[in-house]
């Protein structure tokens, strides 16, 4: 833990008693020993582990609400898959500066996340979910399908293991995509209406960065992706019958920590209890 | 089970369990298998294959483990456990650490494995695990039918991708009604 957390909790006294943090490390990378991440690998792991970080913790918020209780289960579960896979990528993050997982998630503020701006946008209604779900899990399907080859070797194993699980949230996406523009009018209708409310979004997920420029081998350029999410995307769209909405494309800015006004409420929920009582745990 | 390649099967087991050749690591990797998965305790983590490694040097019991999903939250008790089993065995330097490279698959699951799965009432994963290992993973959808694990009726249907825990699914058997969970393919 950094300086600045133990002293909170050095000085904090209240009845959560002994401060006992959970000591679980994952070592993403291979067998052989544990590796440090270079500040500019750090920066691209705090780009993907935000991503997942801040998407689970909106899909969480359905837990309880969702139209079926088997979608309570499903969605609590894609956001599991996605910690985890926000732990491995923030701990891989945090080698380069010393500072753990939980620093990166609970002690940063909007200007320091990296993430993009899709996975900020409200939850919605179901349909919106959806629609944001189905974007970003084709998008990380692809991702991590080349991650897999990264010439570094931690970034390869949390892709290698994460892109087996974001296969299944593809699919999960993909049929609520089609019963719901298939279903009845009124949801279909919703179903056109939160796929072009997400639309504007999904133009930031695939521009290039001078930091992927100089990553080039270890990173996956972000632009290289956008085929094979189009062509990924194009028959599930035809089968539902929708078509990509046309419209205007978000300004961005998420990847230099230029956020709308969405995050700030995210992650004040997210960190409030860790701010308001350090190194409690239960 | 009779296999017809008994070489592959062998090296399959190799990677799924790489037990230790040493006497004295192999001691301590017995002692670790006897873990259980806190959520389906009929199956260790030898069973599972997440048992990866574990080596004596001196008095230091170095053991690894590799989660089955990367949100597993029985993970925490998997490794506590094994601190716990190998402590109380006498070994006084022990540590646990997780590692995610190879990434698990449902394919480590051993045959004795999924017999108690079934026997527990939960289906066992059928077929393998399709996403490629390197490339773009394309669009492989392979289908097998899942047996009821009480009736063993193959005319069942899954009611929801996901289900109790990270690794299961949930289905319904069409002959006798009764729900039940599936450990999907991974």
């Amino acid at each position: 833990m950094s300086d600045h957390i133990e002293s909170h909790a050095d000085d904090h006294t209240d009845d959560h008693g002994h401060v006992a943090v959970d000591g679980t490390v994952l070592d993403a990378e291979l067998i052989e020993g544990p590796s440090v991440a270079t500040a500019d690998v750090a920066e691209y792991a705090l780009w993907l582990g935000d991503d997942s970080l801040i998407l689970a913790q909106q899909l969480g918020a359905w837990i309880s609400r969702a139209p079926e209780l088997e979608e309570d289960v499903a969605l609590g579960n894609v956001a599991l898959d996605l910690i985890g896979h926000a732990r491995s990528l923030l701990h891989y993050a945090g080698t380069a500066s010393n500072q753990t997982e939980d620093d990166l998630a609970y002690w940063r503020t909007e200007p320091d996340f990296r993430s993009l701006h899709i996975v900020e946008q409200p939850n919605g209604d179901f349909a919106h979910t959806i629609a944001r779900q189905f974007v970003v899990a084709h998008y990380l399907f692809e991702l991590y399908s080349r991650l897999r080859a990264s010439a570094d070797a931690t970034l390869a194993a949390i892709a290698a293991k994460a892109v087996k699980e974001v296969d299944y949230h593809r699919d999960h996406s993909t049929q609520w995509v089609l019963r719901l523009a298939q279903g009845t009018d009124e949801s279909r209708r919703r179903m056109i209406t939160a796929l072009s409310d997400v639309w504007p979004y999904v133009d930031e997920i695939f521009r290039d960065d001078p930091l992927t420029d100089r990553l080039e081998g270890t990173a996956v350029r972000p632009s290289s992706l956008r085929p094979a999410f189009d062509a990924a995307i194009a028959p599930v769209l035809a089968e539902a019958e929708l078509e990509i909405p046309r419209g205007f494309v978000a300004t961005g800015g998420g990847r230099v920590g230029k956020h709308s006004e969405h995050l700030a409420f995210i992650l004040a929920e997210m960190q409030v209890l860790t701010r308001a009582h350090p190194g409690a745990s239960w | 089970m009779v296999s017809a390649h008994p070489h592959s099967s062998d090296l399959h087991e190799a990677l799924a369990r790489p037990r230790p050749t040493d006497p004295a690591s192999l001691a301590a990797w017995t002692i670790a298998a006897q873990v259980v998965d806190p959520e389906i305790p009929v199956l260790t983590i030898e069973d599972l294959g997440v048992l990866r490694s574990v080596n004596v040097a001196g008095d230091a019991v170095a053991v690894t483990l590799t989660p089955t999903y990367s949100g597993c939250p029985a993970m925490d008790a998997m490794r506590d456990d094994v601190l716990e089993v190998l402590t109380s065995a006498g070994y006084e330097n022990v540590s646990v650490r997780l590692v995610l490279s190879p990434a698990w698959t449902t394919d480590w699951m051993s045959e004795i494995g999924k017999a108690k799965l079934r026997e527990y009432g939960i289906a066992a994963p059928t077929g393998h695990s399709t996403v490629r290992e390197s490339g773009p993973a394309g669009p492989v959808r392979l289908k097998m039918a899942v047996k009821c694990p009480r009736c063993s009726s193959l005319n069942t249907r899954e009611l929801a991708h996901f289900g109790s825990t990270s690794c299961k699914s949930l289905y319904e058997c069409r002959d006798c009604l009764e729900p039940f969970d599936y450990f999907k393919v991974l």
